[in-house]
């Protein structure tokens, strides 16, 4: 895979680099829509691409368009790749059942050929990031020592050191980390859904991002070593803790310890 | 010493008393200890729960200094936790891993340790908010409210500096707060920090000088002030609350030896097993999760332990800038510019600066306005002393909605509203909270008080509707006995005392000033009930039945 | 009707004494009387009582048991699943071991030792003549001295005494541990590690940067190049961590002056807040807003990071970047105003 993707890489950055010598804005702006291992929809029938054409107008033309061109309720999904198809349908994220601040996961309405085929389709409609093979989510050749420096740095601000999710702007928020597949944590990372950055592997390499996937893996399946957890939500909850049961514990025996017998 | 008279001891004990007697007068002690009264109410405990877990503090925390290391040496982790292993950290942070994951039952000393720090402060606090209910500071105990708030003070002290010795992510960038905040101290702001930090934030010996603090001189000015608290109390003798036999006179309650020693020494083993039980089976500040300090990352809901908290949530409701009106102030100087950052400032001093003073000469403002100076042994219940009461509850709101917007993200995320509103409608509630406490307060104490005087007229509802014979419905009262008639009649009842004029006829502002506070005390208050209004009230009561009054009937 | 025989006050430890000269009040019928426990009049309940209060001692004894077999049968934990059971196990050792004392103690003292309630009167904290003594005292001690004739004496005293701290605080000048003076510390404040030609970095990783690898709605966290072999690593990395985003630059609301600090849309700022220094490093890609996780103030990215939310009181500082020969983003400068929170000497820029 590393190699499949630097040669991938490898005539692009070249031609982005003799651009930018010569004509720095002009170039710049060509290069950045396709620095993200644009890949075309390689793996896909046509009859897929017919069939995901189908379930797009019937389940998604009202939002984002019949061509997919976007429209006032949705983005156009040209160019955002097959990966970024998987990860919204996939976690149940869309369709959308209402306009919110965000689109929140919730029971998938699709069985797996159904996403793999309207994951085709858009993909037929321009270079995007595609599925991740198994090989960058193999949480077993992952270090997680090294894609939780990672995960600190670019990760745990929206979505805490312990992946316990936290709040953004106006009632959106990041979500908890814990049960997420791998390969929907590395499509997140790569499209960057809803308010997400993109994490383009320019940014932090596949390999750094299945160290990432083992680390949070890791987290989840150890699980804590003091005991309950309590949501690794840190000191609020710790001092909701001992006010409510801490106390509440001592003032039944206090309250025992004075009484009378009878 | 017994050198006159030959005392020879009998018994065996007698024999070991005289020993120790002859070389220490401790049997002045026994004779003073051994039977002294303390009164027996649950909630008088808190004050043992506190005094408990600091003792379970020193004696967790010494078993983690015997492993702990606070340098803020650089060192590659090597430890057990895989997650973390090969990264860069401090030794401080380092060795908080070694004990939690490589010093056998060392990360139950640490959460035994940790626990206990936030039970400690919350005990603290839920025994000034008793005190300060009951009314127990007020004279003679003055001096020892204020030595119970300095202690207050001390261990917030002890317990910050104690949340930033890991070194962990969270606690760093607590500190870098704590350096924000510091730097927006006008004129010598910027001193303080580089002399906190030695320099720059974060250097090289921040940690090193929490720990001393932390381990020495914090705890030992503690000691020294619990010797003073728990002095004071023997001097004083407890308090108690009114009620048949118990008298401002008096003590009633259980003597030391063996009663009171017993369920104290017990109560001792029942905080600690609380304790262990929480430690045990929950995890406390997760080191581990939030990786070494590093000035870059941060987590989300990054927050302070409960007791800091309500500083952090005034920062988080001041806002920086008021439409294009910034709270950060240019101050032109003759020599150039200087920066005021009211921003934080403000939140930062203001609110606890207010809470604090208050809450230190509050035993004075009550005595000047009431012009009371009796000593008082017997509590009010909090019913009893409405504005009292409202004040207290005033102070404790504007006191939680700080401590809820500490956890503002946290409300957002878990009610699934917007960080923003959250924001918007505790600044909202900062400001009318408190205000609308008092007033509520004061007449639901009122209102209790008025339910007090009903039944003590009147009697308890019974349950039992009659019918008299001309068809109305009416339950039965039952009278009370002559204690709990005794419990409800009898309390302090103060009254508006107007301004009075000095020696000289003439009425000074001060004196203005006070005679309008207790005007705003005490204009509306309840009297207890007098023998002779509830003979008066027996004799109409035999009326009330034939003539169906509305106090008796149904549906009034 | 009222029935007032309930107890009979004879029981009573006190005799009512409040309210003597307050004729309307109600007289303190003194204690209630005392009410025997089970345990008084039936001597099985005694004995049952005995027999509890054992067995709580005894379940202590199995607690603290317990306690040793978690530590020395379990031994050296080397997973987390095995700490886990460990600490609790410790835990609830420790936790009978201690209930099973405490519990037992209370439970012995509330069911068989004595339960009667004594009354001890209070007595005046201190006698009116110790004070009149120790005042005599103290005035007598102060003449002795003669502090008040001599003014002379007493003025030097108060003098000296007043000095003589003075040197004990300025011993603790140096706990400033850079050497430098007044005004080399608060300059310090001024400047970061960034430069003209400074390449900014990926974090943690360090290496360095390609306009072309920022896309629209990417965000890096960047560092200084050189920042690991910086001589106070931490201390200039809390001031330089610069966070890179890119947008349509038709979205961008440019001031004078900073025409040419951007790439192409491609804009640096400052990650540390002007609140009170938090890691600004929530980047909301479509609303491009950044937030601060510790006290939410929000900036502005299309407005030059103008605070539109929260406590902070000041826009993110802009690091002026541009593109080197090699196509690597660097810094054209340090930044034009000090990075983090407000001091009181930063003033003006």
């Amino acid at each position: 895979m590393k190699a499949l993707s630097q040669r991938r890489r490898h005539p692009l950055a070249a031609v982005a680099l003799l651009l930018m010598g010569l004509l720095i804005t002009g170039g710049l702006y060509m290069a950045a829509g396709s620095v993200n291992e644009a890949k075309a929809a390689t793996g896909y029938t046509a009859s897929d691409i017919e069939e995901g054409n189908k379930l797009f107008i019937a389940n998604c033309a009202t939002c984002h368009g019949l061509n997919a061109e976007g429209s006032v309720d949705g983005p156009s999904l040209i160019g955002v790749g097959a990966a970024a198809v998987d990860f919204q349908v996939g976690t149940g994220r869309m369709p959308m059942q209402m306009q919110g601040p965000q689109a929140q996961a919730k029971p998938v309405q699709f069985d797996d050929e159904q996403i793999s085929q309207l994951s085709a389709y858009v993909a037929s409609l321009g270079a995007g990031p595609s599925i991740p093979l198994a090989d960058v989510l193999d949480t077993s050749k992952g270090n997680s020592a090294a894609g939780g420096t990672v995960f600190r740095v670019n990760c745990a601000m929206c979505h805490n050191a312990a992946a316990a999710g936290g709040a953004l702007t106006r009632g959106k928020f990041a979500p908890a980390l814990a049960g997420v597949s791998e390969k929907h944590i590395y499509e997140a990372m790569v499209t960057g859904p809803q308010n997400m950055p993109v994490f383009s592997d320019s940014n932090i390499t596949p390999e750094e991002k299945r160290d990432v996937i083992t680390f949070l893996k890791e987290i989840e399946s150890q699980g804590s070593p003091g005991g309950a957890a309590m949501g690794s939500l840190g000191p609020v909850a710790e001092g909701l803790f001992i006010w409510t049961f801490g106390l509440g514990i001592i003032i039944a025996f206090t309250i025992w310890l004075t009484s009378r017998p009878s | 010493m017994a050198t006159t008279t030959e005392y020879t001891p009998k018994t065996k004990t007698g024999k070991i008393a005289n020993f120790v007697d002859e070389r220490t007068g401790g049997s002045a002690m026994v004779k003073e200890f051994g039977r002294k009264i303390f009164p027996d109410h649950w909630s008088f405990m808190f004050g043992e729960v506190a005094l408990y877990t600091f003792v379970l503090l020193l004696i967790s925390g010494t078993f983690l200094t015997f492993f702990f290391d606070p340098s803020m040496a650089h060192v590659i982790y090597n430890g057990s936790y895989n997650p973390l292993k090969g990264i860069g950290m401090s030794t401080a942070y380092a060795s908080t891993l070694d004990i939690s994951f490589d010093v056998r039952g060392g990360l139950f000393m640490r959460q035994v340790h940790h626990w206990s720090a936030i039970l400690f402060v919350a005990a603290v606090s839920v025994h000034m908010l008793r005190v300060f209910f009951t009314g127990a500071f007020r004279k003679p105990r003055e001096l020892n409210w204020v030595v119970g708030g300095v202690l207050l003070i001390l261990a917030m002290a002890a317990g910050f500096t104690g949340y930033s010795l890991p070194d962990d992510l969270l606690s760093g960038n607590g500190l870098r707060i704590i350096d924000g905040v510091v730097k927006s101290i006008p004129v010598i702001g910027s001193y303080i920090s580089f002399f906190l930090f030695g320099g720059e934030f974060p250097g090289t010996v921040v940690i090193p000088r929490l720990y001393s603090l932390h381990i020495m001189i914090v705890p030992a000015i503690m000691l020294l002030m619990i010797a003073l608290h728990l002095f004071m109390v023997v001097v004083h003798k407890h308090t108690q609350y009114p009620g048949p036999g118990r008298t401002n006179d008096n003590v009633v309650g259980f003597p030391v030896g063996p009663v009171y020693a017993a369920k104290a020494g017990g109560f001792f083993f029942i905080v600690f097993g609380i304790v262990a039980f929480i430690s045990g089976l929950f995890t406390i500040n997760a080191v581990w999760n939030y990786g070494p300090y590093d000035p870059s990352p941060v987590s989300a809901g990054t927050q302070p332990d409960w007791y800091i908290g309500f500083v952090d949530g005034a920062l988080r409701l001041m806002p920086g800038m008021l439409g294009n009106f910034s709270f950060e102030w240019l101050i032109p100087l003759p020599w150039g510019w200087n920066t005021l950052s009211l921003n934080v400032l403000l939140p930062a001093l203001v609110p606890a600066g207010i809470i604090f003073t208050l809450m230190f000469v509050w035993p004075w403002i009550e005595r000047w306005v009431t012009k009371d100076s009796r000593e008082h042994h017997l509590l009010d219940r909090p019913r009893n002393a409405p504005f009292r009461t409202a004040v207290g509850v005033a102070g404790v709101i504007s006191y939680s909605v700080m401590w809820a917007a500490a956890s503002s993200d946290l409300i957002a995320t878990h009610f699934l509203v917007s960080l923003n509103d959250v924001t918007y409608w505790l600044r909202v509630l900062f400001v009318i909270g408190p205000i609308l406490g008092f007033i509520v307060t004061r007449r639901l104490a009122l209102s209790l008080q008025r339910k007090d005087r009903e039944i003590v007229l009147h009697g308890r509802e019974a349950g039992i509707i009659e019918m008299s014979p001309e068809g109305g419905f009416s339950e039965k009262h039952e009278d009370l006995d002559v204690y709990k008639r005794y419990n409800l009649a009898v309390f302090e009842d103060r009254k508006v005392i107007p301004a009075q004029p000095d020696a000289a006829g003439h009425i000074s502002a001060k004196e203005k000033r006070r005679g309008a506070l207790s005007k705003f005390f005490f204009e509306d208050r309840v009297a207890p009930v007098t023998p002779s209004e509830l003979a008066a009230a027996k004799a109409a009561h035999g009326h009330a039945e034939v003539e169906g009054s509305e106090q008796d009937s149904i549906g009034h | 009707m009222g029935d007032h025989s309930h107890g009979s006050p004879d029981d009573s430890g006190t005799v009512a004494k409040a309210g003597a000269g307050d004729l309307d009040k109600f007289q303190d019928p003194g204690l209630p009387p005392h009410r025997k426990r089970l345990a008084d009049t039936d001597p099985r309940a005694e004995k049952r009582a005995e027999r509890q209060v054992a067995l709580l001692f005894i379940i202590s004894i199995i607690g603290t048991l317990s306690f040793f077999i978690a530590y020395f049968v379990l031994g050296r934990p080397d997973n987390i699943t095995e700490i886990r059971i460990q600490n609790s196990m410790l835990g609830l050792g420790t936790t009978f071991a201690m209930l099973g004392i405490g519990v037992g103690i209370v439970h012995w003292a509330k069911t068989l030792m004595p339960d009667h309630e004594i009354s001890e009167m209070r007595h005046p904290i201190r006698p009116e003549a110790d004070r009149v003594d120790a005042e005599n005292i103290i005035n007598q001690v102060i003449e002795e001295t003669g502090i008040k004739r001599r003014p002379l004496i007493r003025n030097t005293l108060i003098g000296a005494i007043a000095l003589a701290p003075i040197p004990a605080v300025f011993m603790f000048r140096d706990l400033d541990r850079s050497g430098k003076n007044a005004n080399e510390m608060i300059e310090q404040l001024r400047h970061t590690m960034w430069d003209t030609n400074v390449r900014l970095t990926r974090d943690p990783s360090g290496t360095p940067i390609k306009a072309a690898d920022v896309q629209i709605g990417s965000a890096f966290h960047v560092i200084p190049e050189g920042l690991d072999e910086a001589e106070n690593m931490l201390n200039e990395k809390a001031k330089a961590v610069v966070l890179l985003m890119r947008l349509d630059p038709q979205k961008m609301k440019i001031s004078e002056g900073r025409e040419n600090w951007h790439v192409d849309g491609i804009v640096a700022y400052s990650k540390i807040c002007t609140h009170v220094g938090c890691p600004v490093a929530l980047y909301e890609q479509q609303t491009h807003h950044l937030l601060c996780p510790c006290h939410q103030s929000t900036f502005d990215l299309t407005e030059e990071c103008k605070v539109i939310f929260g406590p902070a009181g000041r826009a993110l500082p802009q690091l002026p970047i541009m593109v080197d020969a090699n196509g690597f983003l660097v810094a054209r400068s340090d930044f034009q105003e000090p990075v983090g929170p407000s001091y009181w000497e930063r003033g003006k820029n």
